[in-house]
């Protein structure tokens, strides 16, 4: 812009501003839903130093701000991937052909607690809690059970699973083989982001270097016999609805992602032998553009980095590519239908951010596990953008704004002020043992909860357009306590029925291998195989590695 | 109410009630702890204080592990500040003693400052003589900082551990603070972090300049409670502590110490509220300052006059 | 120095997510209580304990894993073992407002406080009925 052009506009503003100051504004604070204040108007002022080819590029090209594909949504949509499972496999097997009829284009596996924390179904500890966030998965049994008549050489399947990931993951890759589909056909993801754990959603169970040793295994196993897996979905879903802000988001994500880089590295690994299978998981919060701009600064921050810092050659280890999952700490109890369009308008920001993959929330599940007919819609709603809206024409149309822009650069630096900040530190291991990133969402997450008491931030029908006249109408899926009696009863039988020898062998085998250097993938295999259940892979494991405990502060 | 005899049995109700009427001030208090007094005297007690950060609350965990391995049974009380805005307190120390949390030898109370002065200290020592009498055999009290209270408390404690981390910077400000008089043994946790030279350094300079009562001279002990190193080491040592303490009869001087100063102590509180109930009542002290503000008498004087009205002095 | 209420934030079971018990823990705390947060993956054996150890007037409890129906009389079978059923028992997470009368008609909690409910609203209920 000549700046002949910029005194042009500074004087327009000076007009502009003339009329404008005298006016009264709403009394309310103008800020994203994460409290970054934002200006009224933005102008090219405000991107005056944007360099097209060196800022936003082009599509499928460095530094991918404005997508990781060349024609990205025209080639093909996004994948329409609804996280699902409750109850045992044969429940969740139904759900998911349910899911798939009605046009869902992947699958996503939750698994229940006992599953997530490493526990069977009939330990103590479980009892309560069998089937009921996710579905409960003892077993390869069961495993097999949940792909029952879907061929696993033809959908692409993401589990989301971390501490006890290798184990989950091995028993899909057997599954696969009882289907007669060799490993290398497999297509999926598996969460496996042991950081975010300790961080943000505490479902760790072993400590973080042996949690860090079983990453890498994944990566090397991965890289020569699964190629087509993605080993890793670095999160940062769950640190937002820790309370995180977008920003903290969007650092506290991309360093847990360098951190698994170096991890690699430091295992022998080349860059580019593991890191195009890195993936990524955002969440998509309330405030639109911010989201927006919060995933075009990730594309642009992680590919810059990866080429610049860690040398990475293949094209395929600069992509950001990444899913995403509306906000579930958006929705509300109250008036659960506004769910519904707030669901709408997270799901429009991924798209408009240039997801690959999205997981819309349904209106109920603030209350319970969804309805076939809740989640239908928020099937819809990804349906809906795909084909009415027109958005999904266009690649990055968004590009130019100067509001967008402006506020993908914020985001760029106040990341990299975090970044900084956790290098003084040491490093993210480092500053996950001094509670550093706990403190600071656990303080955005306060500070969050006292604006809304406040009446600073509006939440419609919780502290504002309230009738205490209104009645819940609306029916909750339940799940029938009758199942973990029977999933008990099922492992029992389980138990009497294998070869118990073999069982015992395969688990010495990994007990010793797990105090060696060695590749443990093949071990879990061989015990996956054998039908040890994942509790008592788990408990070998514990034995060697140890348990984590948690040091919080306030 | 509280039943005396089952607190002595050990019923954890009970001795946890007996708490709360301690920090609550209740008026049937005094009573409370007159009844359970001849059953004190059992106890040793470890005060362990330091810098925030430096793990004191896993060492104390660490400590109780050694304690429990010897049948021990221990009390645990651990202070946390009180907020002076809100009079509120977050009480975290027990979440990094889980391990303990279902074994019936160990009981874990968590305190607040409670921003009264001098009142935090009565209180802990108080819960102790709770303790003591409900069956413990070593007490830990874990407080943070080096306010007035806390060194208070350390006087009192049998054994006090202060408890530093390398790299932490501050361990020049808290031995200055007045923990040179109150330190029995030094630690150096989480000893893995950095240089441990300087610390030690520092700490054995100020030891060469000072005095330590009774003769001993303070060790610097080096532990990993990450690791579980440096324990027993310690444990041992705090043990070997008591026993000199027991066997050159510091021990028992420090106890009619400790009685004394307890009795004069209560003698001051009982003292200073009785002349502030007088005061209310009939003192008279608007009057007073405004005669002493027009130059009719002096605050010598009037409190000379007011001793010798109220108490006959 | 005066009385003060005490109350146990505990998060029961296998959920670990905490952003709901910290954020009232602190609310609780800035109302001028003493809170003992009993951190994560406890077994409503370690809630109790801790309850009759620390002497707290209420025990809340966070739950978002579904288990609630569980875990809500075991704690307060357990208190009652101990001689501890005056000890209040409130709690929040994801519970149905079904379940929610179940609970209440059962005696199996005091108060359950939906998502959404400002923490003035806990700590005007902990001040009335403690």
């Amino acid at each position: 812009m000549s700046s002949d052009k910029l005194n042009e506009i500074r004087q327009g503003k000076e007009k502009w501003l003339e009329k404008r100051s005298q006016m009264k504004d709403r009394n309310v604070k103008f800020e994203t839903v994460s409290s970054l204040p934002v200006k009224d108007l933005y102008t090219p002022e405000d991107v005056s130093d944007l360099d097209y080819m060196r800022d936003l590029g082009y599509p499928g090209e460095y530094p991918y701000t404005r997508g990781v594909q060349s024609n990205m949504y025209r080639g093909r949509l996004w994948t329409m991937r609804q996280f699902a499972g409750f109850g045992t496999a044969k429940e969740s097997n139904q759900r998911y052909k349910f899911l798939l009829s009605r046009g869902q284009t992947g699958l996503s596996v939750a698994f229940d607690m006992p599953t997530i924390m490493g526990y069977d179904s009939d330990h103590p500890r479980s009892l309560g809690e069998v089937g009921r966030v996710g579905v409960a998965i003892d077993s390869l049994a069961d495993m097999e059970t949940l792909f029952d008549g879907i061929p696993l050489d033809q959908v692409s399947t993401s589990m989301t699973t971390n501490a006890p990931a290798s184990i989950l993951w091995c028993m899909y890759i057997a599954t696969g083989e009882k289907q007669g589909v060799p490993s290398e056909k497999l297509r999926g993801t598996i969460q496996n982001d042991i950081l975010k754990e300790y961080i943000a959603q505490k479902s760790w169970i072993f400590p973080p270097e042996p949690s860090m040793r079983l990453i890498t295994d994944i990566f090397k196993y991965a890289k020569d016999h699964v190629p087509k897996w993605n080993t890793v979905s670095i999160s940062g879903y769950h640190i937002r609805e820790a309370g995180s802000t977008a920003v903290q988001e969007l650092a506290f994500t991309l360093a847990d992602g360098f951190a698994y880089v170096e991890a690699g590295i430091e295992a022998g690994l080349d860059v580019d032998d593991f890191a195009p299978r890195l993936s990524f998981f955002f969440n998509s919060h309330i405030d639109f553009f911010e989201e927006i701009a919060k995933y075009r600064a990730a594309r642009r921050i992680w590919a810059r980095r990866m080429k610049e810092k860690y040398g990475a050659k293949n094209p395929k280890s600069l992509l950001c590519r990444f899913h995403t999952q509306t906000a579930g700490c958006s929705l509300t109890a109250q008036q659960p239908e506004n769910n519904i369009v707030r669901t709408a308008f997270e799901a429009l920001a991924a798209v408009l951010g240039g997801t690959q993959s999205l997981h819309t929330n349904s209106m109920d599940e603030v209350l319970a596990l969804p309805t076939e007919k809740a989640v239908q819609i928020a099937l819809r709603t990804q349906q809906l953008i795909a084909y009415e809206t027109g958005v999904p024409n266009v690649i990055d149309p968004l590009a130019g704004s100067y509001y967008v822009e402006a506020l993908t650069d914020k985001m760029e630096e106040e990341a990299e002020k975090y970044f900084e900040e956790i290098e003084r530190r040491g490093g993210v291991l480092a500053a996950i043992d001094q509670n550093y990133f706990q403190q600071e969402i656990a303080d955005a997450a306060y500070r969050y909860q006292t604006e809304v008491d406040k009446k600073e931030k509006i939440v419609v029908g919780v502290n504002e357009f309230v009738h205490d006249d209104e009645e819940l109408d609306i029916e909750l899926l339940k799940i029938d306590p009758e199942l973990e009696r029977a999933q008990v009863e099922h492992l029992k039988k389980l138990r009497q029925e294998r070869d118990n020898n073999r069982v015992n062998d395969t688990l010495d085998a990994l007990k010793k291998a797990a105090a060696g250097p060695d590749n443990l993938i093949p071990y879990i295999l061989e015990c996956v195989r054998s039908y040890a259940t994942q509790g008592e892979i788990v408990d070998t494991m514990r034995e060697v590695f140890g348990e984590y405990k948690e040091r919080p502060t306030f | 109410m509280i039943d005396v005899n089952k607190l002595l049995a050990g019923h954890r109700r009970m001795a946890a009630r007996a708490i709360s009427m301690i920090e609550d001030e209740d008026e049937n208090k005094q009573k409370l702890l007159a009844e359970i007094f001849p059953h004190t005297g059992n106890a040793f007690t470890v005060g362990i204080t330091g810098s925030p950060g430096a793990g004191k609350s896993s060492l104390t965990d660490a400590l109780t592990r050694q304690a429990r391995q010897q049948n021990l049974k221990v009390g645990i009380i651990a202070v946390d500040p009180t907020s002076p805005i809100s009079g509120g307190a977050l009480l975290g120390d027990r979440i990094r003693m889980q391990e303990h949390a279902l074994d019936r030898g160990v009981f874990i109370r968590s305190m607040g400052t409670r921003g009264c002065l001098g009142g935090l200290a009565r209180a802990t020592k108080d819960a102790v003589k709770v303790l003591d009498a409900f069956g413990c055999d070593v007490i830990f009290i874990e407080t943070v900082g080096v306010g007035q209270s806390e060194l208070d408390i350390m006087h009192y404690a049998d054994t006090t551990l202060v408890v530093l981390t390398p790299g932490a910077g501050d361990h020049v400000q808290i031995i200055k603070a007045g923990i040179m008089e109150i330190a029995d043994i030094f630690v150096i946790n989480k000893a893995d972090l950095g240089d441990t030279g300087k610390i030690v350094t520092d700490i054995e300079q100020m030891l060469d300049m000072g005095r330590h009562n009774n003769g001993w001279r303070p060790p610097i002990m080096k532990t990993i409670t990450t690791q579980e190193k440096g324990l027993p080491e310690l444990w041992n040592t705090i043990l070997e502590y008591k026993d000199y303490t027991h066997s050159s009869g510091a021990q028992r001087e420090n106890r009619r110490k400790k009685i004394q100063r307890e009795v004069m102590e209560l003698l001051e509180e009982k003292i200073q509220s009785q002349l502030q109930t007088r005061l209310q009542s009939n003192g008279n002290m608007e009057e007073l300052v405004d005669k002493i503000l027009a130059g009719n008498s002096d605050p010598y004087s009037a409190a000379n006059r007011l001793l010798q009205k109220f108490l006959s002095i | 120095m005066a009385g003060k209420i005490r109350v146990l934030v505990a998060k029961p079971g296998l959920d670990g997510h905490d952003r709901g018990a910290r954020v009232i823990a602190r609310g609780l705390r800035d109302a001028g209580m003493e809170v003992v947060y009993t951190g994560l993956h406890q077994t409503p054996e370690q809630v109790v304990e801790a309850a009759i150890q620390e002497d707290v007037d209420v025990v809340g409890l966070s739950i978002l894993s579904g288990a609630h129906m569980t875990l809500f009389p075991k704690v307060c079978e357990l208190l009652r073992e101990n001689d501890a059923e005056d000890i209040k028992v409130i709690g929040g997470g994801t519970i149905p407002e079904e379940d929610v009368e179940e609970l209440l008609k059962n005696g199996w909690a005091a108060q359950i406080f939906t998502p959404g409910t400002p923490i003035e609203k806990i700590v005007e209920w902990i001040n009335n009925n403690v």
